[in-house]
């Protein structure tokens, strides 16, 4: 699936809640289930400043597409990073460079995305945007 | 007779909603709310005199020199200062402790102590750092206890004719631990150190007498006692003020100035550089004077039934831990859920229109001490009420539930 095709789904995914409470209990629970970052990866090398949890994320790349993994202490946080990385992980870096964002309103988040919010949101964005800038320069 | 409905109707903000809920304002510690008494004052300056003071010659700037002035006494009544001047008038409680910190670098030198509290807030702190390094002096810490208590033998044991200075905060931003204060001083001053007390947490809370405390610094920020942001004020000794170098240069300060030679002019101007807030200090005095028409025993004792009230009900929350247990405290509530953290109470919290505060509260140290990246902290005001310790205990459940 494309990017945009994983913001639809995941569009569709929230336009069934009724009510703030669903949405949080919708991300609380995606947070739970977010592939964890292996240990090695959780160090000070590997956390993106600007949040007050903790998030450490970790990037690789496969075939010409990175693959992501985090993890973070608050479980609401968790819960926006694994929205993110189910965005962006298996794309080309390219695609994650040139993706658009806002579909993070269209789910009701954009309260999330003021940069002085202090669960950094768009400190998350860049720090992924970042990864796939650095492995688009290892494609020939 | 104090009745909090008729308080509340002073407050127009704690008439709005939040998420589609009524605001629960508990974050006082960060912030108090503005009465409208204290509006109309700031209204009414930009409205009717707004002015340059000092050295204007015309009506306004007159009006508005007087008006400054007659805010400066009213600061020193509420604080019992024996003059005027001596109270400067600073942006907050962080300009004055850097005031102090700046002017004391010049009266330090390599093997000279300053001695802080583990109890700190983060500007209590980082401008000691700063002046350590730049005098070579060294900084000591007095510890904490498991109850957030400062400990007194420790700090008794500090304390030696190296020490010169002592900063300790009258009451903790994290915890609301009332610090013995008035021990403090008087063991410092048989060394003779000087001591300042920084009075953020305190001044909103209680009504410090510097006289009868014999401190030598005290600091406080107007906006924690109902007054507008950006303004403060430091009170210090008269003899300590003459001795302290000014703090910056520039107009109001002086009293002649030639390329040779600069004169600084009288107390408090010498540190009172260039135009200041002078709407921010008018509504300081209307500050003050509003919440010393309730009274600050009848604040404290409301106050206290809030604390009261709201540690027996999260008490009664299972897995909730309270930061801050002292027998003496103000009314703040530090705590936590087990495995949940702060910031995921907070947002839901926020939710439900409840507004607290999570993170470390710039005191990452006693973070360290219970080995917690922060708290959630609930701060009651005087205009605060029991109904709404009721759906924070409520809000907390919930946001127990769906984090767990």
């Amino acid at each position: 699936m494309t990017i945009e095709e994983i913001q639809n789904e995941i569009i569709d995914e929230f336009s069934m809640f009724e009510d703030w409470e669903e949405r949080y209990q919708y991300m609380i629970d995606l947070g739970k289930d977010l592939p964890l970052i292996d240990e090695q990866y959780k160090t000070d090398d590997h956390i993106i400043k600007g949040c007050q949890s903790k998030v450490w994320v970790h990037a690789d790349m496969q075939d010409d597409k990175v693959e992501f993994t985090a993890d973070s202490d608050a479980i609401i946080t968790k819960g926006i990073i694994a929205i993110l990385i189910r965005v962006f992980s298996n794309q080309h870096p390219k695609d994650i460079i040139n993706a658009d964002m806002a579909f993070i309103d269209k789910i009701g988040l954009k309260e999330h995305l003021s940069p002085t919010r202090a669960n950094g949101l768009v400190s998350m964005i860049k720090q992924l945007k970042m990864y796939a800038i650095a492995y688009q320069t290892q494609i020939k | 007779m104090f009745n909090v409905e008729t308080i509340r109707k002073d407050f127009p903000i704690l008439s709005r909603e939040v998420n589609g809920k009524p605001l629960v304002y508990f974050d006082n510690a960060a912030t108090s709310q503005t009465p409208q008494q204290v509006i109309d004052v700031i209204v009414d300056y930009y409205s009717n005199y707004n002015a340059n003071i000092h050295r204007g010659v015309h009506s306004l700037s007159q009006e508005a020199t007087d008006k400054y002035e007659q805010a400066r006494q009213k600061i020193q009544a509420h604080f019992n200062a024996k003059h005027a001047h001596e109270i400067i008038f600073t942006s907050g409680t962080t300009h004055g402790i850097n005031l102090v910190a700046n002017g004391f670098s010049s009266l330090l030198t390599k093997g000279d102590e300053i001695i802080v509290s583990a109890l700190e807030h983060h500007s209590n702190i980082v401008p000691w750092q700063m002046l350590c390094e730049r005098t070579g002096a060294s900084l000591k810490v007095i510890p904490m206890n498991q109850d957030g208590e400062l400990v007194i033998s420790e700090f008794d044991a500090l304390l030696s004719e190296k020490t010169k200075l002592v900063f300790v905060n009258h009451i903790s931003n994290a915890l609301g631990t009332i610090n013995p204060i008035e021990y403090i001083i008087k063991q410092a001053h048989l060394v003779g150190a000087a001591v300042l007390i920084d009075g953020a947490q305190s001044t909103p809370h209680i009504k410090p007498d510097v006289q009868a405390l014999d401190v030598d610094f005290y600091v406080a920020s107007a906006h924690k006692m109902c007054g507008p942001t950006g303004q403060g004020m430091l009170y210090g000794k008269e003899a300590w003020l003459k001795k302290l170098p000014p703090y910056q240069g520039g107009g109001e300060m002086i009293a002649e100035v030639t390329f040779e030679k600069t004169t600084y002019a009288d107390l408090p101007h010498k540190f009172e550089a260039g135009t200041p807030n002078i709407c921010g200090g008018i509504a300081f005095g209307a500050a003050v004077d509003y919440m010393n028409a309730i009274g600050f025993d009848t604040i404290a004792s409301y106050e206290q039934e809030l604390l009261e009230y709201a540690t027996k009900n999260l008490q009664s929350i299972e897995g909730l831990t309270i930061y801050g247990t002292s027998k003496h405290k103000t009314s703040v509530i530090s705590f936590n859920l087990d495995g949940i953290h702060p910031y995921d109470v907070g947002t839901i919290l926020d939710k439900l229109g409840i507004a607290v505060r999570t993170g470390h509260h710039c005191a990452q140290p006693i973070m360290d001490f219970y080995s917690i990246p922060g708290t959630v902290r609930a701060s009651f005001a005087f205009y605060n009420t029991k109904a709404e310790i009721d759906a924070l205990v409520v809000g907390i459940k919930k946001a127990k539930m769906m984090l767990s």
